[in-house]
Formats: structure tokens, sequence, C-alpha cells
């Protein structure tokens, strides 16, 4: 570890003065069942050198590909004046806005963010950001069987159309809290969850996630999903993607009353795509639960001389107040992604935002009709979807992602791992930033590579002299 | 020196508790604790019809500085609780003892209340802190 500043014999002296024997020694109150055995899957350590070469080539994997992935991760088009004002000092090394009176600017622009999100989402109250859509939607379900008084049983609705990764880490976060995640399959025609296929007596649950768009791009019918949930005493937590609610109905005018907690990732909101992260969460809910929720807030409030001034609030929920009775153990925020997301948010406005996601939404219903003009495609779903949608092919995927990538294109998400009753099926979505030129290279890639390997597959080869 | 009155019972843990004609008990936080936590802000009151058992966490009080459990002095069933304090929880600092009352608790065996603590034994207590 060649950052920390103690020299050995400075250690030495250290456990001298305690009179303790080694460093080991100080953790001894970690009971032995406890201890990790180490990590193994983990492999040793790079120099320097050899990381950087690593990390180099894995970038330029990534680097000048025509890319219509999706799955959770969006790219969208970033106004140079984003990152130009986010790196700035001032805003680069702030970190934790504990003391008030020096971090003003900090706090004052994660406000603002709060006041974003809660008008993006039609709800009443947002944290300062949370790690990732994933633990967002954990950290919401631990919230709501935290905030649902009513039921007993720890069960959280769970439909099949959550995307599979954040599915995984509630479920690694939650289920020693003796918290099931029940799943709730989709119907396979609509690629949703059929409020018609509800039990009408669902028992003791709860909280019902509903996710909008879901993981195949395609709509819910949220409406009739919130007002069955409270109905039967559920409390709902909408798991939304924030581009996406510059068109849609937000989840606080879901149903009769809205959604009670908001999640998702903000990936899509100034931050890049940078192969995998870091990314932020969000999370906003309605007043009456504001005290379950997790999570730095900024309030707004006055000082002794009556100046307007901005400051960490409601804290008692928070682990340096509440230790093991915390609403969460998450101590940060993910400050520096939220600077960028709230100067894209600004800069875009209300109206650039609705532009970018009906933009978004017209080129994948372009590049559908495309695609499902072709030999050999089908579109999978009939429901209206935003971004993104679910197409079956003839041709295994794999080697049609293989041909597509040695063309520099990333053709989409295979879905076989996760949803194995769906076979051959690759997830696409197209954004604003491709243009009419960038589908045909698609298409016509596709075309091509179709071709060819079908060429293969005919028994009949011509003998080579 | 802080309000003890002599006809309740206390806990160590700063709970005062009042039998009532019906054989209800109610129960506060003591006049000592409301000083020490400072001026409250939010009080976390239980359900009524919630079963607790004796040392259960059954509320919480947060005051600008700090937030404290208030545990549950015998085992029972919470058969009212103050909504007032939803509103206004200075109460329990203005009138700890009287409207700043918490939640009354139907005990499980009614003998139970004869084990708690006396105002004397409560004052020794905090005079070990105050001192």
């Amino acid at each position: 570890m060649p950052f920390i500043p103690h020299t050995e014999a400075e250690v030495r002296a250290m456990l001298a003065t305690i009179g303790v024997e080694s460093i080991e020694d100080l953790f001894d109150e970690i009971p032995a069942d406890l201890r990790s055995s180490g990590l193994k899957q983990v492999p040793d350590g790079l120099s320097e050198m050899d990381i950087s070469r690593l990390m180099h080539t894995r970038a330029d994997q990534d680097s000048r590909t025509l890319c219509f992935a999706g799955a959770g991760a969006y790219e969208h088009h970033i106004p140079a004046a984003v990152w130009e004002i986010t790196t700035r000092g001032e805003f680069y090394s702030a970190y934790t806005p504990y003391q008030a009176e020096a971090s003003q600017g900090t706090l004052q622009l994660l406000y603002e963010y709060q006041t974003m999100m809660t008008r993006l989402t039609g709800m009443d109250v947002s944290n300062a950001s949370l790690y990732d859509g994933a633990s967002a939607l954990a950290e919401a379900v631990l919230m709501a069987v935290r905030a649902n008084r009513k039921s007993r049983t720890k069960r959280i609705l769970m439909p099949r159309t959550v995307h599979p990764a954040y599915r995984k880490v509630a479920h690694t976060i939650v289920h020693n809290q003796g918290i099931v995640l029940e799943e709730l399959d989709y119907d396979p025609q609509g690629g949703h969850i059929d409020p018609a296929s509800l039990p009408t007596d669902p028992g003791d649950a709860t909280a019902l996630v509903i996710p909008q768009p879901n993981f195949f791009g395609v709509l819910e019918d949220v409406h009739a999903l919130t007002d069955w949930a409270h109905q039967h005493n559920m409390l709902v937590i909408a798991v939304v993607n924030p581009v996406s609610l510059a068109i849609l109905t937000p989840p606080g005018e879901w149903g009769e009353r809205g959604a009670d907690i908001v999640c998702g990732d903000g990936q899509p909101l100034g931050v890049p795509l940078a192969s995998g992260g870091p990314y932020f969460g969000f999370m906003c809910c309605r007043q009456d639960y504001v005290r379950q929720m997790p999570g730095r807030i900024i309030g707004r409030t006055t000082d002794l001389e009556g100046k307007s001034g901005f400051t960490l609030t409601l804290q008692a929920r928070e682990q340096h107040i509440r230790r093991s009775k915390a609403t969460s153990n998450i101590c940060t925020n993910q400050g520096l992604l939220v600077t960028a997301a709230t100067i894209h948010m600004a800069l875009l406005g209300s109206r650039g935002l609705e532009r970018v996601a009906a933009a978004s939404h017209a080129n994948t219903v372009a590049l559908s009709d495309k695609l499902a003009a072709l030999d050999g495609v089908h579109k999978v779903f009939a429901r209206p979807g935003f971004h993104e949608a679910v197409f079956r092919f003839d041709l295994p995927i794999e080697d049609i992602l293989r041909a597509l990538s040695a063309q520099s294109i990333v053709g989409g998400v295979m879905l076989m791992d996760d949803y194995p009753e769906l076979g051959n099926c690759l997830l696409v979505r197209a954004t604003e930033t491709k243009t009419v030129a960038d589908l045909e290279t698609y298409v016509s890639s596709l075309q091509r590579i179709s071709e060819r390997l079908q060429a293969k597959a005919s028994p009949v080869q011509p003998k080579m002299m | 020196m802080s309000n003890i009155p002599q006809e309740l019972r206390f806990t160590k843990s700063h709970e005062w508790i009042r039998r009532e004609e019906d054989d209800t008990l109610t129960i506060g936080i003591t006049d000592h604790a409301q000083a020490l936590l400072g001026d409250l802000v939010f009080v976390d009151i239980p359900e009524v019809g919630e079963e607790c058992a004796v040392g259960d966490d059954v509320a919480v009080v947060e005051s600008v500085k700090a937030a404290s459990d208030v545990y549950a002095p015998i085992t029972g069933e919470i058969a009212a609780v103050n909504e007032k304090l939803a509103d206004t929880p200075e109460l329990l600092n203005q009138d700890p003892y009287g409207d700043g009352w918490i939640f009354k608790i139907k005990p499980a065996d009614e003998n139970d209340y004869d084990g708690l603590m006396d105002a004397d034994a409560y004052q020794e207590i905090i005079a070990e802190d105050e001192s």
C-alpha cells in the first residue's frame, strides 16, 4: 500500500505506545465466525504500469463504436459545458458538507438537484442521491418495510420486468433481513405485468415495485397497478428512467394517490456511459415518509441573522447519529455526478429534456420499423415502449453480435441468460444521438451479416479450385 | 434539580409510568430526560394495538441534537397514543408529565407495575447523573 505515510518503525512505535502487539489485535472484538476469509476470487494486484496498460486496452474496446445497447445505461448527448463546470476545482474537490457555513455552494447545488428531481417525479421530497439505481431499489424496499406499518409480512412483489441486475442487488441487500422478493411474471404478448392477471386477494404484502418503462422498454399500465396495490394496503415503489419522465406521466400522478417512493438511476442525466460507471441513484418520496428515507437531505433555512441558507437536515435518520438504528448504512452521496446531472438539467431545461426524450423515442420507433422489416427479425412485444425494444432473431444472436462488433457496432444486449424463455432475443435502443445514417448503417450491416451467416449454413458449398 | 412527581414510577432509561383508574399505564419521559435532549422536533409514536415486551423500543424521540429510543417498561399492548405530539412535539419539553405523555399500555400482567422503581430510587439514579 504505497500511499500510507507511516513507516514500519512508526507503526511499531504507535503499537508500543498503546500496548498492543500487532494491528490484527485491534480487531479482536469481531467474532471469529464473522471474519472474512479473504477475497478468494479477487486476483493479485497489478503494478501501476500494468493496470494502466490493461485499462487503456479496455477503453479502446469501448471507444469509437456505434452503440445500440441500453439495458439501464443510456447514451445521451452531454453538452460540453456540463463537465467543464463540474470539473472546476470548487465542485470537483468539494467533500461532505457537514460544516454548512463552509459549504453553501455545494449545498445550494444539491438543494437545486433535489428540487429538480421532485418536479420530474411529481413527489414531495428527494434525497441528495444514492450510489446507483440498483442499490436505490434495495433502499426503497427497506424503506417500504419500515414505512408500511400496516403490513407484517415483509413480502415485496417484484415484477420480472424490473431490471435483472436491480433484482439481484436488491435480493443480496435485503434477504438477510427476512424480506422476501416475490416474482410477478409478465404477459408474453405485451411484455408487461397484466393488471388482469393480478390476484384479487394477494394477502398481506408490503409493497409493489412498478418499473416504467420496464426492462424490455415496454410501458406498464401504471395507473391500474398503482390503484391495485393501494387497494390492498401496499406501498408503491416506482423504478423510473429520469429522461422518460419528461414525456411520461410522473409517478406522483399514477393512479388515485400516486406512487409512494420513486427511485432509479440518474445516469441518463449528464453522466457518460464510462464503461459501466460510476452512476448515481435517486430517491424521492411523499412527505409522510420523509423520516424513513435514507441518504442525505438538504434543507433550506434562515440563520441567526435571518439570512437564507442551506444545510444538511433530518440527520437523525443517518448513521452518524442513530448508528445501528439508522435508516441505512449509507453516509455519502454521488456528489460529483449529481453536480453534472444538475447542470445538465439546468442547461437542457424542461423543454430540452422533452426534446431528448421525444427524439430518443422517435429514433427507436424508426429503428424498430426498419428491423422488423428484415427477414428473420421479429419484434417480440406488442405494447408501446419508450426507447428500447426486444427483437427475436432466427440466426444465433452471438454470431450476429460478434459480426456486428467487428464492424464497431454494439448491436444490443442479449436476454437469454436472465430470460431463457425469450430465447434468441436482443434488447435494442436508439437515443437522440443516432442519425438516420446510423440507423441505416446498423440495419444494412445486419442484413449483410444475416446473408453471410445463412450462406455459411447452406449445405452446398462451392468447391475451391 | 429536575421535577420528580412522588406518585409516579420510573425506569433507568428515564421513562415515567402512571397507573390510571382503568389499570392502563400512561408512559412518558421524565423532566430530566427532556432537559438532556433539548428542544424536541419529532416523536415517532407506536400504533395502537401493537404488542410490546418489556424493554422493546416502542417510540423514538428526536431533538435538534439527538434521537433517543423510548422503551416499554412492561409487557402489554399499546392502548392509546398521544396524537398531539405529531404536530406539537414541544409538549414533551413543556409538560413532560401531563400533556407530553407518549403512549398508554394495557399490561399483560397487572402485578408487573409493582416491580417498577419508585420516585426516591429514580432520584438517586439521576443524582449520579447530575453530579
